[in-house]
This record gives structure tokens, sequence and C-alpha cells, in this order.
């Protein structure tokens, strides 16, 4: 018999996910700060901290609630550009950047969220894959949305038009999103230190959320829901709490990844990214959020790695992929793994004397 | 369980109270198909009943209109006193009313105890900020439900296996956790869709002892379906015999024993198949 050692395994999760995080930080910052980093690598930071946090959120769908979603870089968008609107809005209103890029986290948070929820109304009452459908659908919407949207600021407050940057009618004001150019002007604010946070911030709300009484409801929907609803459990309503909270923090991401930049354009966050982040979270393990992390952050950097063979680099990475598909997969694979990692916990079992 | 309207099979300690269940002319229809139909009666509120019937006659179907699995297409569910009419699988179980599966549906990927504990979910009490900060009387509100789930796992014997994987436990033991995990709702009825299917007869024995200490223990109705005679002849105080759909008998086991209808109904089947062996 297969046991699962509930409260260890909640400590040793939580030890494993911090510790990961925080130990990369500690090599990591110094390093940076004494230019021991390549720039091209340094660069990259944020992003990895970013498709970590992407990774860990979408894992709250796909993992623990079930549902396939294919549009999560979406929300990642109206986080990025709720995140940009508002920091520039608050230019002169907050001038510590520290705290005007956590006000921008959160609002991104918010709308992400409220878009999530928008989305799960109709969508999570059904049974059956639709929401991979309607996520594919957002996804490209909001990109389309954005690609037409021209945004500024000025005395007299937010102007926004659909047709063009003059239509907008400013005094003196400045343009924050100006159509297919995407957010412009934006003062990068992000820092490795803020992607680590925000990285612990969504460690906490996932693992806590995972080992609650939610939690267990939402889990409990997705290894069988109509038993779920035999004890009493109201199913629409866990569904959208965990998928609201996987949207927020995928938003929380997106104003983060925005700040990095000076210009960000919506066909960033495309179907592409949808499904690379996807990837990230099938290949690290459903409802493994260790596996998450080291998934994203191994293949975030491994097209950066292969730069040396750069003709090849896509074809490696292609190949790096499906060697990693199939030995998660394999049978073999996973029995020698079992073999090896779990050799202690078989002994005790043995001499228990259970067959 | 009583031919309506006479009450005189109901145990006579459950007589003066509201029964706990009581269907009126209930029938479903899938498409063209009556899969039950005209089926009323009533249970007592602490009465260990049964239905039984050969395959196929509309028993998990009864279950599931019961439960509101399935929306009845006429008649009416009377729960407690109250009519179940309109609500949802998740609002019915909140009235009172458990149930386990023919093919066993349980948490499997999660551990015995997560299973009971999902189990106590409308009675324990945690906000959605104290699951995700894990603050605001979260440990208190855990505690509640581990000692809780505990208990209920050391009434069926578990306790020792609350850490494994419940989709990894023998047969046996899977279907005892779907009894703990239904109980965890605090139900005032019960229903257990083939209890013993698959047991051999010293699980079976011990099955039966349970089933009593749940009704003496908790003070509940208990409803089964069973295709094992010894066990519904043994335990259940009133039996109702459901045949292609439609009630062909209800009374004690005695009466059921020696109905000609029943008889019929299961003896026909046999000679059925035995000629369709032959030929
Ligand atoms: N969802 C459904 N759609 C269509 N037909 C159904 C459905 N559920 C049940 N039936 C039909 O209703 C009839 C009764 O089925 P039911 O499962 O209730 O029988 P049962 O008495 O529980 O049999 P068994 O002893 O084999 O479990 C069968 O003919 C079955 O095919
Ligand atoms: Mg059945």
């Amino acid at each position: 018999m297969k046991k699962t050692r509930k409260l260890n395994k909640f400590t040793l999760t939580n030890i494993k996910a911090y510790g990961i995080v925080i130990l990369a930080f500690i090599i990591l910052y110094p390093m940076q700060s004494a230019g021991l980093i390549s720039n091209s690598i340094s660069g990259q930071l944020v992003p990895i901290c970013t498709y970590i946090v992407m990774a860990i959120s979408l894992n709250l769908t796909v993992g623990f609630l079930g549902e396939l979603s294919l549009g999560h870089a979406g929300f990642m968008s109206v986080g990025a550009f709720t995140g940009v609107i508002t920091a520039i809005c608050l230019q002169n209103a907050v001038p510590a950047p520290a705290l005007r890029l956590l006000i921008a986290i959160i609002a991104g948070g918010i709308f992400a969220g409220i878009a999530g929820l928008v989305i799960g109304i109709p969508v999570l009452r059904l049974r059956g894959d639709y929401l991979a459908i309607v996520t594919l659908a957002f996804g490209e919407i909001i990109k389309n949305i954005i690609n037409c949207l021209y945004v500024g600021v000025d005395a007299s407050g937010l102007h926004i038009s659909m047709t063009n940057a003059d239509a907008l009618g400013m005094v003196n004001g400045q343009l924050i999103l100006n159509g297919p150019q995407g957010a412009v002007g934006i003062t990068k604010m992000a820092s490795l230190t803020a992607g680590v946070i925000l990285i612990l911030f969504t460690l906490f709300v996932v693992l806590n959320f995972v080992n609650s009484k939610t939690g267990r409801a939402v889990t409990a929907i997705r290894d069988n829901r109509i038993a779920a609803e035999s004890v009493g459990i109201g199913v629409t309503r866990y569904k959208l709490t965990a998928f609201i909270i996987s949207a927020a923090l995928a938003g929380m991401a997106g104003a983060l990844y925005a700040m990095n930049f000076s210009t960000i354009a919506a066909k960033k966050f495309d179907f592409n990214t949808s499904i690379l982040i996807l990837v990230f979270v099938v290949l690290g393990g459903m409802g493994n959020i260790v596996g998450s992390i080291i998934a994203t952050a191994l293949l975030y950097m491994l097209p950066e790695l292969l730069r040396g063979v750069a003709d090849y680099r896509m074809l490696v990475y292609a190949i790096v992929l499906i060697a990693v598909m199939l030995a998660t997969n394999s049978e073999k694979a996973k029995q020698l793994w079992e073999r090896t990692s779990f050799k202690l916990k078989n002994n005790k079992e043995k001499e228990r004397g259970e067959g | 369980m009583v031919p309506v309207p006479s009450n005189a099979i109901i145990p006579e300690r459950d007589i003066d109270k509201t029964p706990i269940l009581e269907t009126h002319h209930l029938g479903i229809d899938f498409g063209g198909l009556t899969a039950v139909d005209e089926f009323s009666l009533t249970v007592g509120r602490t009465e260990i009943a049964g239905l039984i019937g050969p395959n196929g006659a509309g028993k998990t179907t009864v279950f599931n209109l019961l439960t509101n699995v399935y929306q009845p297409t006429r008649g009416d569910i009377i729960l407690d006193g109250r009519t179940t009419a309109r609500k949802t699988a998740a609002q019915v179980s909140r009235m009172g009313i458990a149930r386990t599966f023919q093919n066993i549906r349980l948490f499997s990927e999660m551990s015995v105890i997560d299973n009971v504990k999902v189990g106590l979910h409308n009675s324990i009490n945690q906000s959605l900020a104290a699951s995700i900060t894990h603050l605001f009387g979260y440990g208190k509100s855990e505690k509640k439900s581990r000692d809780e789930a505990l208990e209920l796992l050391d009434f069926f014997n578990m306790a020792d296996l609350a850490e494994h994987q419940a989709g990894s436990l023998p047969y046996g033991e899977q279907r005892r956790l779907e009894i703990a995990r239904a109980l965890a709702t605090h139900p005032c009825i019960i229903l257990l869709d083939e209890p013993a299917a698959g047991m051999n007869p010293s699980e079976t024995t011990e099955l039966m002892e349970n089933i009593r200490r749940i009704r003496d223990n908790f003070h509940i109705a208990v409803m089964l379906i069973e295709h094992d005679m010894n066990l519904v002849m043994n335990i259940c105080e009133g039996i109702c015999v459901l045949d292609h759909g439609k009630v062909i008998a209800k009374g004690s086991p005695e009466e059921i024993k020696s109905n000609p209808a029943v008889i019929e109904a299961y003896l026909g089947r046999k000679k059925e198949a035995a000629e369709d062996a032959e030929g």
C-alpha cells in the first residue's frame, strides 16, 4: 500500500519549495550585485521569477482543480497592462518606487482576478472541457483588445480611445498604451528581490490553500465530482475560488513582468506563452509545486544556455522536452525512480508486513 | 418500510415520530424507458430498510433520485418533513441524506483521513481567509476536523490506515472508508448501494455488525440495496422489492420470503437464464 505521510509531507514540501527559492536568491543576489552574471542572463532573472509564479498558479488550476486552461497568459496580460497604467498614474502621487510597484502588482492581481470571475461564472458551471476552449479564446480576445487600445493620462485624468493616440485629446499628457506598440514609457522598477518576494508570496498562498478545508474540497472535486457533491460540497463555488486565485496570481506576475521593461506589447502574452507555461507545469508534474519551480527555471534558461549552438537551439530544446516527457511518463523510469528514492519508505512498509 | 398507507411495519419505536424519508408516486423516465414508476415508501427514523430486486430493476436509480443526482419526472420526496424538489445534490446532502456508491467513488488520490475530512466539510468552520493564511482559527478548525475524522476511522477500526492513499486500500476497506466518509456528513439517513458486493463471508458478517452499530451509535436510519439475501433477511426490518421499476412487494423479511410475486420475480429470472443457457 502506498502511504502518504500527510503532516510530514506538507512541511517537507514547504521546506523544499521555500528552501529552493531562498537558496537561489542567496546565491544569485550577491553574484548579480558583484556583476558576476552576464548581462543576458541577469536580464532574465525577473522574467524567470514571473514565469515561476505563472507556473505555480497554473498548477493550481490544472493540477489541483483538474481543469485545463489554455489562456493563462491572458491573465498575465490583464495584470501587466493594469499594472503599468496604475504605476504611471501614480508616478507623482506615490514617489517611492517600491510602494508604487507593490500597488501596481496588487492592482494587476485584482483586475486579473475579476477577469477570472467573469470567465469562471458561466464556464465552470458546465461539465466538460469548456474551460480550455473559453480560456483560449479569452487569451486571444485580450490580446486583440489591447492591440487597438490607446490610453493616456493628463491632469484631468485617464483618456481612453480605440482609434488612435490623437483621439485621446490630452493636454500635455503622457501616453501609456499606444495600440499595437503596447505600453510605452514604463519606469523599470522590477528587481530580483521583488521577483523572489512574489514567488514566496505565491508559494504561501498556494501551499496553504492546498492544505486547507477549501483546498481539500477542490482536490475532492477533481478526484470525483459526484462523490464531492454527495458529501455536500457546492462544486461551482470551489472551482471558482481556485480559478480566481490562480488568475489573480497570474495578474500579479504580469504586473511585475511588465515593470522589467521600458515598453511591452500585448503580443508577448499570446497563445504560445500560455502553452509554454503549460509545458512547465506538465513537465514539472501536475500538482507538484516544487516540480513547477524547477522545470520553469531549467526550461526557461535552456534556450539561453544553448546560445553556443545557436543554429540548433530550438532543435535541441525540442529534443530535451521530448526526453523529459518520455522520462517522466514511462513506467520504467518511474520504477527506477521509486526504487532509488523510496527505498527507505518501502523498507518500512515491508517491516509492517503489508502486501 | 410499509405498504402505504398503513404503518404496520415501521419499527414500533419509530411510529410516533416523523418518518425520516417519504416518497410519493416517484417516477423517472430516460427517453422512452421508464426506469422507476409509482415508487412510494416510508422509512422510520432508526429503521434498517432493504431495497432488493433483480439486476436492472431500478434500485440504484431510486438512490440517485433520493440524493437528487437525478431529478424525478413524477412524484415527491420528503426528507425529514421537507421536500427536496429543486435542490442540488450538495443541498440535499446538507439536509441530512448521505450515501455510498455501487461502484466505489473515493477521492482516490487523497489520503484516507482526508477523505473523511472532506466528508466533514460542512461541519468544520474555516473561512477562506483562514484557508489561505493558516491564521484566523485555522489550527483550531484543522485539529477539530482531524480529531473527528480519526474518531470515525476508529469506529471502523481504520485509524492506523489514516495516512494511506485511499485508492491503494484493499476493496473491503475502500467500502468501509466510503461509509465513514458518508457518516462524516452527520446524516439522518444513510443509503448503502450494495455494501457487501465483492466481500468474503467474514467481511460480510463484520459489515452486518457495523450496519447495526451505525444505527445504534448514531441513531440514524439505514437503507441498503443488496443482492446477498442472507444479509438482507438478517438485518433489515422492512424490505421493499423492485422489479422492472415497480414495487412488487413490501413487508417484513418473513412476508417477503413467502411472497409469491417475489419468488416469481427471482425464480422466473433464474428459469429464463437457465433456458437461455440450454438453448
Ligand atoms: N442515466 C441513465 N440513462 C438511461 N438509462 C438509465 C440511466 N440510469 C439507469 N438507467 C436504466 O435504468 C434501469 C435501472 O438501472 P439501475 O442501475 O437502477 O438498476 P439496479 O437495480 O441498480 O441494477 P443492479 O442490481 O445491476 O445494480 C436500467 O435499465 C438502466 O439501463
Ligand atoms: Mg445498482
